[in-house]
């Protein structure tokens, strides 16, 4: 008898449908649930999201990672906050007081503040933390605003005081960013190299529960949270680095809650009623803006005309429609729309080639044979560099095309960041770039725009150079009253906008899906965004998923 | 026969601080390091800061001096500690002074990465026996043609993508298997045989996606390889003794046609411990290709130069283990009829 191999093949397969039917779950059912309008708060549950990095570790100021700082803000607690409002708030500290100077700042913690492991809270911590992120050991790439602080003292477990050498303004929100961190257990320890980076101890919302090597880090609620009790008792943070995986699994319902993209947002969603139906999507204005920013040192961007012109060549609602798909706003200072530091005043330029022409006309450029504008026989164009980011690719693309339309010819380069800053950044040898700042809580933008900053891996890396600026940068620094320190930024911003070194594009939302089970979210989201009160979240209990432990 | 042995492995010696210095060099050969990743370009973090980083890592010494500390600390199997999560070792766990145990990067990395890869060629050459033999047999026959078109299909198929149509399919649609990661939620609550189960149904995707692509090109050498002996005048000199058809093709000729897989077999060794970046990153799986793909991406040059040593040893040893399998395999090769 011979052997037939087709019968073996067919045998593998008819194995193979076996296999997945036993394991399968046999449910291919899909429940729909009917949402109630509210529900009756309920302690308990599990939150899980997906996240598209690990933590390096929880320390925040070694850290440096979006991921650790996300994680360990749910674990430690700064002295002062910021509310949903993006003003200042108390945490640890339930006020402060800045002398008559405005040289000293006096902390005074609240009452009964306790570790996660019992142990009283107190000024100790706050002026061991401080030691810790100066001491020239320490590997953080933050210590700079604590350096200027010249004195610090714990007189009283209550009462932290600094003193700075010179007003410093935004002293207030370097508090804001440093994590208290424990000195019954790290003064004998190695910062750089301590089991606590894994294995903190806070005194935030949540405490470490379970950290699984790649795989999902499990927070669990603090009972002695420093804040009062957060709802939800378990925070699990999936770690799973392909977005389309995510998707799949939120839409598989085993995670909660993701951040997506706008073309999730504004395509797949809403062509999913069954999506629709167990998910909600909340936008809120996202942290960071877009720019093309210009090589200022060299020609033609050292013309005042050409920078204006480009920015009236670029339609940035044009980029908005066709990057972000409208999800995003124009913005005409670096400060986010809605809070304090942003002059409402300010409009970005128009979309206006006729103006764009004219003033390239003025700036001494002639059109020629092939419709490029020229000055002594240079014709006038440029690279556009960017770092591989898909949203950055496209904003330059529109960018090229607009200003070919009008007679400047851009090419598109698009290299691998750590080469990007190294090669190009660092050398001052570029163009013109499309790059993201964030939109920054505090309004001091020294780094970023002060004459003094442009050497090598400072941060004014297009040479930005305005005297009147650098004034107001510097006086901006030293004024603590918020009205007097609006005016100066506002000035600030007008300089800035009518200088032109860079072009805004736009700020993009950020965009996050969230099961339906999940209640409490506020919506419109308010300046600090959906997350700023996820310790009020909650989950019903009839809304839990069955999960097999918890 | 010993003394090749141990002229081979005194060879390897010179060949890995080669591979060593040429690997590091071409590594520090990027522009960048550690302390200019993307999320440290912020303003907060002042140049000064990052230089300070930079002198604690050594990473401001010439290339040459941090080749010879790198190469001090390896001769002492000192594999170092990675710049970017924290200072944790990169091969091995440590234990600080109080006891407490840190896991390093690539033991954690590596089991799971051994295992996909294991199962994975275990599945890819016994299905490629069967299929190899099959259209061997049944040379230019539907059947042979169909195996061709299947492996080529699987070889060409981009992997991302049928992962992703297999988890929704298998995930969403019918949630008959997990969608991606190692580890239901609260598996640790269940008992060992559960927790197998559960590991399991996990990789059952991940290691069909990623054999898939395998099939082509052993089947193909099996195929070949049995052509090639079928025409052989000892198969015809089996035949003629009257054997039975399943004898001489089971027992006679499928012995000698897979021998050639003896050497793909040592090839494949240095890729066990290397991991498919797109594969971990679709199914969450936190392994080897993945590591290595972020630590280069990071600068994190301690873990880098970890991976590529302990890959380069293994591919010395693989080839090896080739060759010596070969004339345990091959009396002719023993005998030295043949080289």
């Amino acid at each position: 008898m011979t052997h037939h191999p087709s019968h073996t093949i067919a045998r593998i397969i008819t194995l193979l449908i076996l296999i997945f039917n036993l394991i399968s779950c046999s449910n291919n059912e899909v429940e729909t649930i009917d949402y109630k309008d509210s529900y009756k708060l309920e302690g308990g549950g599990n939150l899980v999201n997906a996240m598209v990095g690990e933590p390096s570790n929880l320390i925040a100021m070694i850290a440096g990672d979006s991921a650790s700082s996300v994680i360990a803000g749910n674990i430690f607690n700064s002295l002062i906050k910021y509310d949903e409002k993006l003003n200042y708030a108390p945490e640890l500290a339930e006020k402060w007081d800045v002398s008559l100077d405005q040289k000293t700042i006096t902390f005074t913690l609240k009452e009964n503040l306790f570790w996660a492991d019992g142990t009283p809270l107190t000024s100790e911590d706050v002026l061991f933390t401080w030691k810790l992120v100066t001491d020239p050991k320490t590997r953080t790439p933050y210590a700079s605003d604590y350096l200027l602080v010249k004195e610090a003292s714990a007189p009283n477990p209550k009462t932290f005081i600094v003193t700075y050498d010179e007003t410093y303004a935004p002293a207030i929100d370097t508090w804001a960013s440093l994590h208290i961190l424990p000195k019954h257990i790290l003064k004998d320890e190695d910062i750089n190299n301590t089991f606590f980076s894994r294995n903190p101890i806070g005194s935030g919302y949540y405490q470490l529960d379970q950290w699984i090597s790649g795989q999902q880090v499990t927070l669990k609620a603090n009972t002695k949270s420093s804040q009062g009790p957060a709802n939800i008792k378990y925070l699990t943070s999936r770690i799973i680095p392909d977005t389309s995986s995510q998707f799949l699994e939120l839409t598989a319902d085993n995670i909660d809650l993701m951040n997506i993209n706008p073309i999730q947002h504004q395509r797949v969603f809403p062509a999913r009623k069954d999506l629709e139906q167990k998910i909600n999507l909340y936008k809120e204005l996202g942290n960071g803006y877009t720019y093309l920013g210009f090589n200022l040192k060299k020609e033609p961007f050292n013309d005042i005309n050409v920078r204006r012109a480009i920015n009236y060549a670029i339609d940035k609602d044009e980029v908005i429609k066709g990057v972000l798909l409208g999800l995003g706003e124009p913005v005409a200072s670096p400060y986010k729309p809605g809070t304090r530091w942003n002059n409402a005043n300010l409009s970005p330029y128009p979309y206006d080639p006729n103006k764009a022409l004219s003033l390239l006309k003025a700036a001494g450029y002639q059109k020629n044979q092939s419709g490029l504008f020229e000055k002594d026989g240079k014709v006038l164009g440029f690279e556009i560099l960017t770092n591989q980011n898909k949203q950055r690719e496209m904003t330059a693309v529109l960018v090229q095309r607009r200003l070919k339309e009008i007679g400047i010819d851009v090419t598109i380069r698009v290299i691998e960041w750590a080469s990007f800053i190294n090669r190009f950044i660092k050398t001052g040898d570029f163009n013109a770039v499309v790059l993201g700042w964030s939109l920054s809580l505090d309004p001091d933008q020294y780094n970023i725009w002060h004459s003094s900053q442009q050497g090598p891996g400072q941060f004014n890396f297009i040479g930005y150079n305005n005297k009147e600026v650098d004034k107001l940068l510097e006086d901006g620094r030293k004024e603590l009253d918020p009205s007097k320190r609006q005016k100066i930024y506002y000035k600030f911003s007008e300089h800035l906008l009518s200088d032109s070194p860079i072009v805004y594009l736009y700020a993009g939302y950020g965009l996050s899906a969230v099961n339906k089970r999940v209640q409490g979210i506020k919506t419109p989201a308010p300046p600090a965004g959906i997350y700023h009160n996820s310790y009020d979240w909650f989950i019903p209990q009839s809304l839990r998923r069955n999960e097999m432990a918890n | 026969m010993l003394k090749y042995l141990i002229k081979r492995i005194l060879w390897m010696f010179p060949m890995l601080i080669g591979i060593s210095l040429i690997s590091f060099f071409i590594m520090h050969l990027a522009p960048g390091d550690v302390t200019s990743n993307e999320s440290s370009f912020n303003p907060k973090a002042s140049e000064e800061s990052r230089q300070k980083l930079r002198e604690l890592y050594n990473l401001d010494k010439p290339v040459m001096v941090q080749y010879g500390l790198w190469l001090k600390r390896i001769v002492k199997l000192d594999f170092g500690r990675s710049f970017s999560s924290h200072q944790r070792p990169v091969l091995w766990e440590e234990k600080d002074k109080n006891g407490n145990i840190t896991k390093g990067l690539i033991q954690e990395s590596l089991p799971i990465t051994l295992l996909i890869n294991l199962l994975g060629i275990f599945i890819i050459f016994s299905i490629s026996i069967v299929l190899g033999t099959a259209s061997a047999i049944k040379q230019n026959t539907w059947v042979d043609r169909s195996i061709t078109l299947f492996v080529f299909v699987g070889f060409a198929i981009p992997g991302f993508w049928l992962a992703l149509l297999l988890m929704y399919w298998t995930g969403v649609a019918n949630q008959w298997l997990p969608i991606s990661g190692l580890h239901s939620q609260g598996y640790l609550s269940l008992d060992l045989f559960s927790q197998t189960l559960d590991l399991l149904k996990h990789l059952v995707l991940p290691v069909f996606v990623s054999s898939l692509s395998g099939l082509a090109g052993i089947s193909l050498y099996v195929r070949n390889g049995m052509l090639d002996v079928l025409h052989q005048d000892f198969i015809t000199t089996a035949r003629s003794k009257g054997l039975s058809e399943k004898r001489v093709i089971f027992v006679h000729a499928l012995k000698n046609a897979i021998l050639p897989l003896i050497t793909i077999v040592g090839l494949s060794i240095p890729g066990l411990i290397g991991g498919s970046v797109i594969a971990e990153s679709i199914f969450a799986i936190p392994g080897m290709g993945k590591l290595f793909y972020d630590s280069v991406l990071m600068r994190d040059f301690p873990v880098i130069m970890g991976i590529l040593t302990i890959g380069s040893v293994l591919t010395l040893f693989g080839n090896l283990l080739a060759d010596l399998g070969y004339a345990w395999a091959d009396p002719r090769v023993r005998k030295g009829i043949i080289k």
